[in-house]
Parts: structure tokens; sequence; C-alpha cells
């Protein structure tokens, strides 16, 4: 009851404090009295500069505004302003359809794979790409089809990939959300933590981890490569944090008693939400290619679990005559890591406009 | 300028400490360095016994890390504990390997990614912009290994099919060259080219950014509107402030790659930094190891402050107190 009320003076404090700028949770009654360009500002500015818009920010999508004049005008939250741009964004679009059949296949495996990723076959050793027996991919030194171990190894390094960037995000965030928030000695710690991560070499510190922690299980590997993967994030989130820490909102959020950890979760990070979202999906493709570098040097993913990598380690042990066990894992690596730096594009351009790359 | 090179150099020592400890323990928990010695038959447990009273092998991790710092400090990182062969040589030789097969491809890297970065900010929009964007992305999305790998099989099956011998797949030199220098490039060739194509597709884009943001400032526009030509205006005025983003990412990645390119020096087999490391960490040898990260670190401590240094000297807006 008590923190219901804390929340609307939360909420009012915010609204005063901000002044003239956007406040997209009040669209019911504040922008009805937006002259129409300065809706036009709001889509090409687009900072998000409230964080109830990302919080509560249920049921208010687009909506149509009726001004006395007659003229309907359409408004938008700021999440509006931002997939408008991500959809009308070329390249992320063909990246996010050339992700989305990627999903696809991984999910699936079990249903587009013709054999099972382990099923020898000693009448078909070593046989170029055919359509003959439905080896796409042609077999490998042990007659297994490697059209189905490549489906099922592509499954097993997105899932790493997916999984890593989901624990180095929490991780990320976490650590530079507090350093940014409390500051002082607490920011001094965790950063000097973040630096002593980033001074090891990082494929250096891999290989040690993953050769002692455990090399082999899919899981394993992902939780070594979760923990060196946070530092960029944290570092973002940080300098976030820094800044917001003086604006109106949070003094006014403070001011109204709220307590530290819902300023945190519930005013600063909805407004760092953009940057996270765009680190977080290079995150993905940092891990797909660095798990397959691990793999290929045999120390990441081993067998049985087929893993890009180490399907293109396997080709090389066969000593390169036999082009498509190198080639075709590659090519599906290349065009996940294309299509999801693609999609990062895109987002950067979408909701981080202050971090835009010049205009490319 | 001087107090703030001094305080970094002197805030990097407890890093470095605190980072040469938490290795050293991780790999003295987790490896047995003398399970390749257990199994064989003619080592006999009396030898394995003077082998851990030497090192210290029994003793707690912490006082174990002292014997290894007094080590280091007072005898070049002392010698390796398989084998009691000294450390410092072996990396004077991989270091002066890796850093030829470096300093090749970053130069080449910088030539042709100023010239690419340089030309599609002026032509932006340009086919040769759109092009060299579709490269770069393809670059920076390309395995390292991989694209090492696909080269090699290009060369081998030339090689196999038509007997002609453009490049070595491994190695640094053949067993008894005619022309040393045409075979160490031959040898070298390859392995540049991997890496060179890894650092150009980035330094590009970054070159391209610096440019295009120089190129539509004030300072630019007065000088075209003084009447200069558009080249004394791009060479002299624009492409010099350009440089200096890059020179700090240039910067950063030297610290990166002298310490050893592990996965192109693995799959060409050189003889180098990064190999060096490797074979190491698989015997479970900690020493060896151990003086490898440090230089490592070392390296990239070193060229993050030169990064830092290097902008502080070319923007005169950052100063450091």
């Amino acid at each position: 009851m008590t923190d219901l009320r804390k929340e609307d003076r939360d909420r009012a404090g915010e609204t005063a404090a901000a002044g003239g700028v956007a406040q997209p949770h009040d669209e019911g009654g504040h922008a009805r009295h937006l002259a129409p360009h300065e809706q036009v500002d709001r889509a090409t500015t687009g900072v998000p500069s409230d964080p109830a818009a990302f919080v509560g920010g249920s049921g208010q999508g687009d909506m149509a505004l009726v001004y006395e004049s007659g003229v309907e005008l359409e408004a938008r939250s700021q999440w509006g302003y931002a997939a408008r741009r991500f959809l009308r964004h070329r390249l992320a679009m063909g990246g996010l359809m050339g992700m989305l059949f990627i999903f696809f296949v991984a999910i699936f495996a079990n249903k587009i794979a013709p054999y099972p990723f382990d099923e020898l076959d000693f009448n078909a050793l070593r046989i170029g790409p055919t359509t003959e027996g439905k080896h796409y991919f042609g077999t490998d030194l042990l007659g297994r089809d490697f059209f189905s171990r490549v489906v099922y190894g592509l499954r097993t390094s997105v899932w790493v990939a997916l999984f890593v960037t989901l624990l180095a995000t929490v991780i990320g965030t976490t650590i530079g959300a507090i350093a940014g928030y409390f500051g002082g000695w607490v920011d001094n710690l965790l950063m000097r933590l973040t630096d002593l991560v980033l001074t090891l070499p990082l494929l250096a510190v891999l290989l040690v981890a993953s050769i002692y922690l455990g090399q082999g299980k899919p899981f394993r590997v992902a939780l070594i490569l979760a923990a060196l993967f946070w530092t960029g994030i944290a570092r973002i989130v940080r300098g976030t944090f820094l800044s917001l820490r003086e604006k109106e909102f949070v003094e006014a959020a403070k001011a109204s008693g709220a307590g530290d950890a819902r300023i945190i979760i519930r005013h600063m990070l909805p407004n760092a939400v953009g940057p996270i979202i765009v680190t977080a999906t290079l995150i993905v493709a940092g891990a797909i290619l660095t798990e397959a570098a691990l793999s290929f040097l045999g120390f990441g993913i081993q067998p049985p679990n087929p893993a890009l990598g180490q399907l293109i380690n396997d080709g090389q042990s066969e000593g390169l005559k036999f082009w498509w066990m190198v080639t075709f894992p590659g090519i599906i690596i290349v065009f996940i890591a294309l299509c999801i730096n693609f999609i990062g594009d895109g987002l950067r351009d979408a909701l981080d406009p202050t971090q835009r790359r010049l205009r490319d | 300028m001087l107090t703030y090179i001094i305080r970094r150099v002197l805030y990097s020592i407890p890093v470095l400490f605190a980072a040469s400890f938490l290795i050293f323990a991780f790999v003295a928990i987790a490896s047995d360095p003398l399970q390749f010695l257990r199994m064989q038959p003619r080592i006999s447990q009396e030898t394995l016994n003077k082998i851990v009273e030497r090192e210290h092998l029994e003793e707690p991790i912490p006082v174990r890390y002292f014997y290894w710092l007094e080590e280091a400090v007072t005898n070049k990182f002392g010698s390796t504990l398989i084998g009691d062969r000294p450390i410092w040589p072996d990396l004077v030789r991989v270091m002066g390997n890796t850093a030829q097969l470096v300093i090749a491809a970053e130069l080449i890297a910088l030539l042709l990614a100023i010239f690419i970065g340089v030309y599609s900010a002026v032509r932006q929009y340009s086919a040769f912009d759109y092009s060299f964007t579709t490269v770069s992305f393809l670059g920076i999305a390309t395995p390292v290994f991989w694209l090492a790998l696909m080269l090699q099989v290009l060369v081998v099956n030339i090689f196999l099919n038509y007997d002609i011998r453009i490049f070595y797949i491994s190695n640094l030199s053949s067993a008894d060259p005619d022309n040393f220098l045409l075979d160490r490039i031959q040898h070298l060739a390859l392995p540049v080219i991997v890496l060179a194509v890894a650092s150009v597709a980035q330094y590009s884009r970054y070159m391209r950014a610096a440019m295009l943001e120089v190129v539509n400032s004030d300072y630019v526009r007065t000088a075209r509107a003084k009447g200069l030509s558009e080249r004394t205006v791009i060479m002299k005025h624009a492409f010099r402030n350009a440089l200096i983003p890059l020179a700090t990412v240039v910067a950063l990645n030297l610290g990166t790659v002298l310490g050893g390119a592990v996965v192109t020096e693995t799959v060409f087999s050189l003889d180098g930094m990064g190999r060096y490391f490797i074979r190491n960490l698989v015997e479970g040898d900690p020493y060896p190891v151990m003086a490898w990260l440090m230089i490592t670190s070392v390296l990239i401590v070193f060229f993050n402050l030169v990064a830092d240094v290097v902008y502080g000297y070319l923007d005169p807006r950052v100063r450091y107190d």
C-alpha cells in the first residue's frame, strides 16, 4: 500500500524534474499539447529519457491522437520509434531473417538432419558433397554424414553463444550498475577487477581455464566464456550509470524515499537498456567466433558433441585434401557472425542514436 | 605528462602482481606437471621425489608463488619444470619470430587500411565504398583460423594438382634453402596475409569513420572556403586529424597480437609466442606458461599506456594531469 503511493510520488517527481523533455509514459495527457513538429523531433532524437516508459511500458504502444482541429496524429512510445528505425534498416532485417533461419535449423536439428550425427557408415568414407544418399556436405573419415554433423554442430554452437550472452549480460550489468551507482571505493574495487580481467590476454586465459576446468561439456565451456565476456557490458553500464546518477529524476526518486535497489532497477536500468542490448548482440557474435576458435584448437567442446569449430578441426587433421570438411562449417560460422553484426548495427542505430556510428 | 606516465606505471604494478598470482594459483591447483613423467616406467620414484623437492611442489601455493617470483626476478624466469630447460632463450627466440610475423602484417594492414578508409570516406556511397564496406563486414565475421585453413586448402590443392609451389603452409624456413630471403617470404606470406586481413577489416572501418567525421567538420569547410584545392584540404587538413583515433586502435591491438597470434601460429606451425604457450600449456608445465603470461600482460599494459600517451600527444585538447 505504502509502496504504491511511493511509486506515484516517484513518477510525479520525475515528470516535474525532467521538464520539457519528452515524457513517453505521459502520452495521454502530455503529448496532446505537442505541436506536430515536436513529434518529428522525438523521432530523430529518441534518447530514452524516461525510465517509466520501459518498465511500466505495457499497454502504451502506439495510439492515435485526435487534435481539436480534427488532424489525426499517431503518437509512439520510444520503443515504437526504435522498432520503426530497426525495421527500416535493411541490413539488420536481412540479418534478422538469417538468424531466424539459423534458429529454425538449431531447434529442428533432429528433423532436418537426414542422419544421426554419430552414425557410422564404412561403405561411404570421405565421399565429397553429393545428393546421392543425401550426403549434401559429403562424409567424414568414419563415414558420418557431414551435413547432419554440421546441423547438430550449429545447434551446439548457437546454444553456447546464447547462454554465454545471457550470463555475461547479467554479470556485466550487475557489476556495472553497482559500480556506477555507488561510486567511491565500490566503483574502484569493481573496476580494478574489470581491469584485471582485461589485462590478461583473453584467448590465453580461456585456454588455461578450459584445459583445467573442464574441456568438453558445452555447458562448462559456456561458463568459462561468460566469466570473461562480461567486462565490456560492465564498463558501458557503469558509464551510463555514472552520468544518470546526477540526473534530476534520480535525485527526485531518492528524495521521495526510494531504496537503492529500487532506484537502480526501476529508474536507472531502463535508461541503460539500449546500450546493453547493442553490446549483448555483439557478444553473441564474439562468443560464436571465440567458441569456434577454442573448439578448433581442441580446448573447447569435445567429441562426441559436434560443434562448428571442432568439425573444422576434424577436417584439418584429414590433410586438407577433403576440402568440404573445412569449408562448410566455416561458411556457417561466417554467416552467423555476419547476420549478428548486421543486427547489432541496426540495433545501435535504432536504440542508441547517441552512439551511432557516423552515418554509413 | 611525465607524472601521468609514472602514475600509470606504478598503478599497473599491483594489477600485474594480482594477475600473476591468480594465474599461478590457477595453474598450480589444477595441473599435475609430473603426470607425463609418472607414466614413464624408467623414471623412478626417487627422481620424482627429487623434482618435487627441488621445485618445492609440496609447499602451499602462496609459498610456491614466492619461490617462482624469486626465480623470475633473479634468474630471468628460471627453468622449465619438465626437463629443467632455461626459459629465457626460448622466449627470446619465439618473440623474434612472432615480431617478424606481426610487424610485417600490421604494416601491410595499416597502409591498406589507411588508403581504403580515406578513399571510401572521400567517395562516400561510391561503388568502391560499398564494396569495401561489404568486404570489411565479411572480414570481421570470418574466424581467423578458418581463413588460414581455406588459404592452405587452396595452396595445397594447387600443389597437388599442378605441382606448383607458391607458398609453404607450415614452419618458418626450409631445411636447406637456396635463397634464404625468398624462402622466408614463401613461408611467412600466408600467415601474414591472414593476420593482415583481420586487421585491415577493423582498421579501415575506424579510418573511414574518423575521416568522415573530420571531413564534415567546420575547419575543413573553412579550408575549402578559403579556396584551397581539394587535395590540400584532404591531405593536409583532414587526413592528419583523422589518423588520431587509428593510432590508438593500432597501439592497443599491437599489445594483443605481439603476445602471439595463438591461432595463426598454431595453424601454420610457426615457432612463435602463441605456439610456445599452447605447447607448454598442454604439457602442464606452469613456469613457461607463467613466463609467457607475464610477458604478454606487460606488453598489453605497456601498449595501453602508449595508446593514451600518443593520443594525448596528437590531440592537444586531451590533457592528462
